[in-house]
């Protein structure tokens, strides 16, 4: 891995932080505006409702009162506004778009787009196997210690994900703590392979759709499982029958926040996973690469993925706006 | 959940019936269970003492309810009875007492082996399913096919009348027609035990009074126990066969509806039916009260006894009547006023706290006003005593 200077290094920034932060970060705005949804700060996904409420009550009334905004909050917020838009209205000004056909049609873009989709889509589905029945256990189960859980699966939430992906090869790596007995009891090596990759996602992308799912799960009353239960269900069959179905559109969201998280992650996947052309180089890394040799193809490919991402985007507002209302 | 349930009952049940037992084995309608219920008749019904500690609060209540008997729990908030009722369905456990069901012990079954069909408060309707698939949801889960369990649950819903609304989902349903589809949820396991959690109280006045009757006619089909829990003496009176009155986690009264509105034992009872009750000691006609007072009534007694008597026996004057004839002479001030219907109810404080009525007429004669000074007389033949 070539060396980077740091002002370089901050250039592939802003491309993690608006696709982790920007959808969750306006929802908790909303939240804070209400007060007793304190609880829907700590999580993502959390009540579809309340936050709909929200949009069409007070808060929408507060900004359209907005006309006499006091100038020392009003020149900030321009500030902001500018400083989050101005980077993707430059990608789109320095655009190579007289080549871009030829950029987007060549088959290295091709690979690394189709292995980004097919990783990011794999990690979404690790994640919703084991994700969602340990949403279910940290909101539905008392056990000792929950509190201490519930802080370690949001960890890699906060954790730098270069550190996930250290982390990762000293767990998984051929000479890791479990890599070693997966290597010579099974044959099976992670690191540098395209499963290396899926893992790597998932460590980074699960939390989002834990918590998002978690959330849900608290606002959805627990008494339709009872319910369930004096029809003669199972707490599995109320689960799969009853309360799978309800917090299904937090599911989805969740899955979605996952699966975004997971087509941009970058610092996991080169440190685990390594970077390398049709087996382990997603999107994220071929724009990093394409930055050292070929500037207009990095901004090609930055393209895809913000087309990719404002997709993701109106997917969920379309979703929020629907189900909230 | 029935074959494990037919098992439960055949085990409890003397060995010499097995034979018959496992002739009814097959039953599929109505008219076998009830066959099945004449036949078995030696430790019918519900049979129950829950006693259920919280904290502070202590639940210890008993109950025997027969097959076809419909009974309420009566109380205000906070008395027990949602915790009894969910304590029958065993999504809370016992600490204490037992439970037994047709003979069989119930107590640490898990609800979903329970014989039991609960109408929840908010009816908890599955918003997810269409009418038809709620109600046949319970068939489902006790293993019937998805055809049968469908045709099962339609069945439901025509008998109660619902048969327009089978593939309705519950959001789209008005209230009456949503109480309905919970009960037919409720009823579609074939409940051996059928619960009731304020089954009337999240519809408006106007629906209320249609529902009430409709479901008085269901309860009165249905064969096996029901328990229901309501704080609206209306609804119990009208729907159950016999009242439980709860308080504070125990019994205080038990027995017909129209027994407890005529014969209050608490204070609770006795404001629900309109009535002033005291508790005291009587000695041939005179009944000396617990707090001072006594009071003369027509019945002659010995020992603690209640009296009771309705807040328009009393009649109130501004100044002391003379004449001898009301022995019931209390003075009293005018405590609050407030209007009932088309007539006043003063509450009185003094020598003996009550609740009058007179009218507006009346009232303005008499200028009362709270802090007034009145005097309350009462005939003994409006009052009623009757033993502790």
């Amino acid at each position: 891995m070539p060396v980077r200077t740091e002002r370089e290094w901050t250039r592939d920034d802003p491309y993690r932080a608006p696709d982790s932060s920007d959808p969750a970060g306006s929802r908790r705005g909303a939240c804070r505006v209400a007060g007793p949804g304190s609880q829907a700060v700590t999580s993502f996904g959390e009540p579809e409702a309340a936050s709909g409420a929200l949009r069409g009550g007070t808060s929408r009334r507060r900004v359209r009162r907005g006309g006499g905004a006091p100038l020392p909050l009003l020149v900030p917020a321009l500030i902001g506004l500018t400083f989050l838009i101005v980077p993707l209205v430059a990608l789109l000004v320095r655009a190579p778009w007289r080549s871009l056909p030829g950029q987007l049609t060549s088959a290295e873009v091709w690979q690394a787009l189709r292995l980004s989709l097919v990783c990011a889509t794999a990690a979404t589905a690790v994640s919703l196997v084991v994700g969602v029945p340990l949403a279910w256990l940290l909101a539905r189960v008392e056990f000792p210690g929950r509190g201490l859980v519930r802080a370690l699966v949001t960890l890699p939430l906060v954790l730098p994900p270069v550190v996930g992906g250290v982390a990762l090869l000293m767990a998984l790596g051929r000479n890791g703590v479990v890599g070693r007995w997966l290597d010579s009891w099974f044959g099976i090596t992670l690191p540098f392979t395209t499963a290396g990759v899926v893992v790597a996602e998932a460590f980074v992308a699960m939390p989002f759709l834990v918590i998002s799912v978690e959330g849900t799960l608290r606002a959805a009353d627990p008494r339709y499982e009872e319910a369930a239960a004096t029809l003669g269900a199972s707490r599995f069959t109320a689960f799969r029958r009853v309360t799978l179905p309800l917090i299904a559109p937090g599911i989805a969201a969740g899955a979605v926040l996952a699966w975004a998280r997971a087509l941009g992650e970058f610092g996991a996947t080169i440190t685990f996973a390594g970077n390398f052309p049709g087996r382990t180089q997603t999107m994220p890394l071929a724009v990093y690469l394409a930055l050292q040799s070929d500037p207009e193809a990095a901004v090609a490919l930055s393209l895809v993925l913000l087309a990719v991402s404002v997709a993701v985007l109106a997917g969920l507002r379309d979703r929020w706006m629907t189900t909230g209302g | 959940m029935d074959d494990r349930w037919t098992a439960a009952r055949r085990k409890a049940a003397p060995a010499v019936r097995s034979e018959a037992f496992d002739a009814f084995d097959g039953f599929e309608t109505v008219e076998a269970f009830d066959a099945f219920d004449a036949f078995d008749a030696f430790e019918e019904g519900l049979d129950a003492r829950l006693v259920v500690a919280r904290g502070a609060f202590r639940l210890d209540v008993s109950l025997r309810v027969a097959p076809g008997e419909v009974v309420a729990l009566l109380g205000p908030n906070g008395a027990g009875k949602t915790t009894a009722l969910r304590a029958l369905a065993g999504l809370t456990a016992l600490t204490g007492g037992r439970l037994r069901l047709d003979g069989v012990e119930l107590d640490g079954m898990p609800p979903e082996s329970r014989p039991v069909g609960v109408v929840f408060q908010d009816y908890l309707l599955f918003p997810h399913l269409s009418a038809l698939d709620n109600v046949a949801f319970g068939p489902r889960c006790q293993g019937v096919t998805k055809a049968q369990a469908r045709a099962r649950a339609a069945e439901w819903l025509r008998r109660l009348g619902l048969a327009e609304h089978v593939g309705v989902k519950p959001r789209k349903l008005s209230g009456g027609q949503a109480q309905r589809v919970a009960l037919a949820r409720a009823l579609a396991t074939r409940p051996r035990l059928l619960l009731l959690d304020e089954p009337l109280a999240a519809l408006d006045a106007r629906t209320r009074l249609e529902v009430r009757a409709q479901l008085r006619r269901h309860l009165a089909e249905f064969e096996a126990v029901a328990v229901l829990v309501t704080h609206d003496p209306l609804d119990a009176m009208v729907l159950a066969d016999r009242l439980v009155v709860v308080e504070d986690g125990r019994v205080v009264q038990e027995g017909d509806p129209s027994d407890i509105a005529r014969h209050p034992r608490s204070d609770y009872i006795a404001r629900l039916v309109g009535l002033n009750l005291y508790r005291g000691e009587s000695d041939g006609h005179v009944v000396r009260l617990d707090s001072g007072p006594s009071i003369t009534t027509t019945e002659v007694l010995s020992g603690p006894v209640f009296v009771a008597f309705p807040p328009s026996a009393v009649t109130l004057f501004r100044d002391r009547p003379t004449g001898a004839s009301a022995r019931n002479l209390w003075r009293c001030e005018v405590a609050g006023l407030e209007t009932h219907r088309d007539q006043i109810r003063a509450d009185l404080s003094g020598e003996l706290p009550l609740a009058a009525d007179l009218t507006t007429v009346a009232a303005a004669e008499l200028d009362l006003h709270p802090g007034a000074e009145v005097w309350a007389t009462v005939k003994a033949t409006q009052t009623h005593a009757y033993p502790v």
